[in-house]
């Protein structure tokens, strides 16, 4: 405290940096572990396209066409009838899947000592299906931090680094989707508390672009049964926000009849740009999520 | 001070407070409680929702009521209320508090305290001096009036003392008071007795004079008679009015030798009567162990009654030299003798060798000369231990040779050839009259009837000792009775016949008293004036007023005559008092004693005992106004929601313990807990060394192989335990890791025959010195010779180096280097048994019994296990992949070590596979 702004800056640059580095790091291994363990659970299959197209698998002889190119006729084939062939290969063609975590402050809310907060389980499911994904294939990045979509096990390592920052200062968090590729699928993990408008706008801006995906709402059991009563002032998890009350327990129906309107207006929202929407509690099992995750990326892939 | 019914107030000004309560109760009333402040992101679904009802919320009115009542407790408990607050007593001048403090106040003596004490503080508080005077212990000179509070201190120190007030003593103390005023309160005991009056005229002189008395009923016991082969039990009381039952137990040593009670019986007094008698049959053997009857649960030494000789009936063996005289009963040697002791003694008949057994009291040979060698030993050793033999002489005694020359061993003298026949027809002279007993003597102030006279008896050698020996002698200076002490016994020699033919002592009361005063035989009654004429005697044990026996330390002896007269005092408390062989208990009561209840003037005013005890309130209300708000606190906190779910389940348990504290979780169910861990889960345990980072390694090391095992192999250990060798049970573990250390403690005898007992029923433990990179096994390093003084007094089999074939080279892996942090080559098992021979065709020899009870190598191999929380390896092994590839043969080594300790040598078992499968073929 007493150190001047400088010493101070240069012991963080110094060996500082080092440790703090480390610290990180040694939380990665086990996050990593543990989404490379829940993916571990989903069984992976091939991952064609069922159709002919770029591709390393043979998918099928057919007979010369009209356009085909002469390099392209299978000779050994040929040689067997009295019509060229050409040899086609199944289209392998990688998918884009961009994923973007709320990491707002509202997402470290855990409403018990022993539930892990909304956060650490949207970061899980986050890397636990990119995990799959890359496995499959794809390429995955993060929408947070805006870097393109990559594939490869280096690009797991650096989502999980990115998954495993400190939560950011706002209270609500609003999908940001910077440089979406188009027809790349789309997945966003929140709880959708703030305001409607960003995700609203965020999804008209992804369906422009031909972006299909999934809305995957993550609450805490204590936020779907507001167990409250008596005077009480609540507060948003930033302290931007407060609402004061005689009687909590009063409020309970009214509040639970607009977070069912919420839901409801977040699944009428996917239904119209086509997208998924599904609610997930931290206190259920993490795997069903992720296999509604993997099942939903299927199906609008 | 302030009074409201029975109580009082000290600061009753403060009772102002209670005006307050209601205003406070419109202030509370007006504040709700206070919100809570919780974090919840739902709040953005809440913005814009209003409360119903706005006034909901102020504090409800059982609350409220709650609040005023912890209020008006804690302002009533301050203002210091008093339950039956002392007024004052009126008068002035000086107190003096009388006591009479005699065996009848004990019994609720106690209370008699108390009151004293508050009759003295009393006077304190209105300033009087004060003086306490206990009758049956006066003070020599007039009255100290002293403060009150020097007295409060000495109340506790006083006691009742078990005899009545002196009346000679009362009048020297009467008459040192001089012409002093004061006023007298008399704490009575309630019996009546001749000195009370003219102590109550003297008093009254002196200034007013008031008397409490109370309390239980004066009760006691009076002493004990045996007749006609039941003891008869007889009890006094004062107060005669109604019926009233007693329960009085006979109490005494049981043959274990434990104080008990022995017999119970009841005394029924009928109403209006003063006495109550009832008789108890008691078996002769548990009569003479009874040492006391008491009253049960009446605590006073009038209760208690001590039992002597009177009731102890002893057993005497009369044995006769002759029986042959049929028909002539007067003549019979035994004859007088029986006469004489049949009232009080058992009489034994009977061979010598057949009574011996038996051991009588006391064996009366009349007229016995020669003994058979056994009998005579035999009876010797009798004698020696205690036993008392009488003998009588006779014609026999006189004829034979017996203590001629030589001194007899069963004969007190030395006798003369004949003996000596006086005031016969054929002699000269007079028969010869007794002298009187001389000093010293035990019969020593008996009178001596002139009627007996000795015609016959056998004579003394005058010996040396034979003045010392005599304990009566005839008038001419001839010794009658002589006495001889042998080891603890002794023998007594009549020199006359126990017949009348010798001379007419048998026909004199003299000879009953003379048996008695050898305490061959025993009285029936209380010992008149001139039966304990002459004689001293001193207190075995004394009873106290509260009835309790006490040693009897520095009392002086007492003469007989002084203990006839029953007058007790300081000098000689009533107890039991030894004379030689003989007891007398001397109790409280007599016989004839009556019991009868003080008669008061009726100027004078007589009050209870019982005191309305002042009792302080304050404690109790402020104590109720502290649950009150306890009480008032959990209110609050359900009524603002903090007290939902578990938070309230986590406040009740807290309110419950504070209510009641629990019971301390015992050590041994601690102890029982990790039993049941250890059991029920293979566990990996190491050996705690003292050394902090050490056993961290051990747990870290043996987390990891448990790890390893889990992933690896169907063992699934539990987390490993630390294992004290000095406290805890080894027998649960299979497997102990044992780092050595240098500054281990050598561990205690009792821990090496436990480690001991685990090596012998199949445990193995793993000796790690941990210097694998600085020296072989055996060298000169420190942990090494450590390893040596710790294993030293194991029961450790002859060791070899781990040979190639060794079962753990493939119990699970197939191995042949046993890395850990080290490398080195260097692991001692078992040896192997000498003739253990490779069959041909075999890839290792035929090793199969047992498990190795040890490993002991170097290779600090929990270092290479070791992982921590995250699972990630603690410490650094070798370099690069090739050390990545040492730590897995090292977690392979474990993996290996303890599959070889769970499945023993199953793997060598596989070398008859070929053969078994051949013979099956056949």
């Amino acid at each position: 405290m007493s150190q001047p702004p400088a010493a101070t800056q240069s012991a963080q640059a110094g060996p500082q940096l080092r440790t703090r580095a480390e610290g990180l790091a040694s939380a990665l291994p086990p996050l990593l572990a543990q989404a490379e363990h829940l993916a571990s659970t989903v069984l992976l299959g091939s991952h064609g396209r069922r159709r002919s197209g770029m591709g390393d698998e043979f998918w099928q002889y057919r007979p010369i066409a009209q356009g085909d190119e002469a390099r392209e006729i299978d000779w050994r084939r040929s040689a067997r009838s009295d019509v060229h062939f050409i040899r086609q290969k199944e289209w392998q063609a990688a998918q884009s899947v961009v994923i973007w975590v709320d990491g707002s402050r509202s997402m470290g809310f855990s409403g018990d000592r022993n539930r892990a907060a909304k956060s650490d389980r949207a970061r899980l499911l986050a890397l636990a299906l990119s995990v799959l994904l890359v496995r499959a294939g794809e390429r995955v990045g993060l929408a947070n931090t805006g870097a393109p979509p990559r594939g490869g096990q280096l690009q797991l390592v650096r989502l999980a680094e990115a998954l495993t920052g400190e939560l950011s200062e706002e209270d609500y968090g609003t999908p940001e989707t910077p440089g979406l590729p188009a027809h790349a699928r789309a997945v966003f993990l929140s709880d959708f508390m703030g305001d409607i408008a960003g995700v609203e706008a965020a999804l008209a801006k992804a369906a422009d672009r031909g972006v299909r995906g999934a809305l995957f709402q993550i609450l805490d059991p204590v936020e779907e049964t507001f167990p409250f009563d008596g005077r009480t002032i609540f507060e948003s998890m930033g302290g931007t926000l407060s609402h004061e009350t005689l009687k909590a327990g009063e409020l309970k129906e009214r509040y639970l009849q607009r977070l069912a309107e919420r839901k409801d207006r977040l699944e009428h929202l996917a239904r119209v740009s086509g997208w998924l929407y599904d609610c997930h509690h931290t206190g259920d099992s993490a795997q069903s999520a992720l296999l509604w995750l993997y099942a939903a990326l299927e199906r609008s892939r | 001070m302030w009074m409201l019914g029975p109580i009082g107030f000290t600061a009753p000004l403060l009772l102002l407070g209670l005006i307050a309560l209601p205003i406070l109760w419109i202030i509370l009333r007006a504040v709700p409680p206070a919100p809570i402040r919780r974090r919840f992101p739902g709040v953005a679904l809440l913005l814009g929702l209003t409360d119903d009802e706005t006034q909901t919320d102020r504090t409800p009115w059982w609350l409220l009521l709650l609040r005023m009542l912890a209020a008006a407790a804690v302002i009533v408990g301050f203002a210091g209320p008093v339950l039956n607050p002392q007024v004052e007593e009126t008068g002035s001048g000086p107190l003096l508090a009388v006591v009479d403090a005699t065996w009848a106040d004990a019994p609720d003596w106690s209370r008699r305290q108390d009151r004293l004490a508050a009759l003295i503080e009393e006077a304190g508080r209105s300033g009087r001096p004060v003086a306490l005077v206990q009758l049956t212990d006066l003070p020599p000179g007039p009255p100290e009036f002293l403060s009150a509070d020097r007295w409060v201190s000495r109340i506790a120190g006083l006691a009742p003392q078990p005899w009545e007030p002196d009346p000679e003593a009362q009048e020297a103390w009467l008459a040192g008071l001089g012409d002093a005023r004061f006023d007298t309160v008399w704490l009575s005991d309630g019996l009546a007795r001749a000195s009370r009056a003219p102590l109550l005229e003297a008093l009254e002189a002196r200034g007013d004079v008031r008397v409490i008395e109370g309390g239980r009923p004066a009760l006691g016991l009076a002493p004990v008679l045996y007749e006609d082969g039941e003891v008869k039990l007889s009890g006094l009381r004062a107060i005669t009015a109604s019926e009233a039952e007693v329960a009085v137990s006979a109490i005494g040593l049981d043959p274990a030798g434990t104080e008990r009670a022995l017999a119970a019986a009841t005394l029924t007094f009928e109403a209006g009567a003063a006495g109550a008698e009832t008789a108890l049959a008691l078996p002769h053997e548990l009569r003479n162990r009874v040492t006391r009857f008491e009253i049960a649960g009446h605590r006073s030494a009038a209760a208690v009654s001590l039992t002597d000789d009177s009731l102890r009936r002893r057993e005497v063996a009369l044995i006769a030299g002759r029986d042959d005289r049929e028909g002539l009963e007067l003549l019979s040697p035994l004859h007088y003798l029986e006469q004489a002791l049949a009232p009080t003694a058992e009489l034994l008949h009977g061979g010598l060798t057949d009574i011996l057994p038996a051991n009588p009291d006391a064996i009366i040979l009349a007229d016995v000369a020669q003994l058979a060698p056994a009998e005579q030993a035999a009876l010797t050793e009798w004698v020696e231990e205690g036993g008392l033999l009488v003998r009588f002489a006779g014609p026999r005694l006189a004829s034979s040779e017996v203590s001629r020359t030589e001194l007899d061993p069963l004969m007190p003298v030395r006798l003369r050839e004949g003996g000596r026949s006086v005031g016969g027809a054929m002699s000269w002279g007079e028969p010869r009259a007794l002298r009187p007993f001389a000093e010293g003597s035990p019969f020593y102030g008996l009178e001596v009837p002139q009627e007996v006279t000795v015609q016959s008896q056998v004579m003394a050698q005058p010996d040396p000792e034979l003045g010392e020996r005599v304990i009566a002698a005839l008038a001419d200076g001839t010794p009658l009775v002589t006495r001889r002490g042998i080891g603890a016994g002794q023998v007594v020699l009549f020199h006359v016949t126990a017949n009348a033919e010798w001379s007419t002592l048998p026909l004199s009361g003299l000879f009953v008293q003379m048996l008695e005063r050898l305490a061959v035989s025993t009285r029936p009654a209380s010992p008149s004036a001139e039966d304990l004429a002459g004689t001293t005697w001193t207190a075995d044990a004394v009873l106290d007023g509260f009835g309790e026996l006490q040693p009897a330390e520095t009392l002086p002896g007492v003469p007989g005559e002084r203990l006839a007269s029953r007058a007790f005092g300081p000098d000689m408390p009533p107890g039991l008092y030894t004379g030689g062989d003989r007891r007398i208990a001397l109790n409280v009561l007599a016989a004839d004693d009556v019991l009868e209840p003080a008669a008061w003037p009726a100027r004078i005013p007589v009050e209870g005992l019982a005191i309305a005890r002042e009792t302080r309130l304050a404690g109790p209300v402020l104590a109720l106004a502290l649950l009150l708000l306890a009480a008032d606190l959990v209110a609050s906190l359900w009524l603002s929601g903090r007290l939902r779910g578990g938070q309230g389940g986590a406040v009740a348990l807290l309110a419950l313990a504070l209510m009641a504290p629990a019971p301390p979780a015992s050590a041994q169910e601690a102890d029982e807990a990790r039993a049941l861990l250890a059991t029920t889960e293979v566990v990996l345990a190491h050996v705690v060394t003292g050394d902090q980072s050490i056993d961290r390694l051990a747990q870290a090391g043996l987390t990891g192989l448990g790890e390893a095992l889990y992933t690896r192999t169907s063992v699934e250990p539990a987390q490993p335990m630390a294992v004290n060798l000095e406290t805890d049970e080894l027998a649960f573990y299979p497997f102990l890791y044992w780092p050595v250390t240098e500054g281990q403690p050598i561990p205690s005898a009792e821990a090496y025959s436990r480690l001991n007992r685990y090596l012998r029923s199949g445990g193995m433990i793993l000796f790690d010195t941990r210097d694998g990179d600085i020296g072989g096994f055996g060298s000169a390093t420190p942990t090494g010779r450590k390893l040596q003084q710790l294993a030293g007094p194991l029961d450790i089999p002859p060791l070899e180096p781990l040979p190639q074939d060794h079962v753990l080279t493939r119990t699970f892996y197939l191995l042949q280097d046993f890395p850990g942090r080290y490398t080195s080559r260097d692991v001692w098992v078992e040896a192997a048994p000498a003739d253990a021979e490779k069959v041909e065709g075999m890839p290792f020899r035929n090793l199969n019994d047992g498990v190795t009870p040890v490993v002991i190598g170097g290779n600090d191999w929990a270092s290479a296990w070791a992982v921590d929380a995250s699972g990630m390896p603690l410490y650094p092994v070798g370099r690069g992949f090739a050390g990545e590839r040492q730590r897995e043969l090292a977690l392979r080594f474990g993996v290996n070590l303890v599959m070889h300790v769970l499945t023993g040598n199953y793997k060598s078992d596989q070398v008859h596979v070929p053969a078994l499968l051949d013979r099956l073929g056949q």
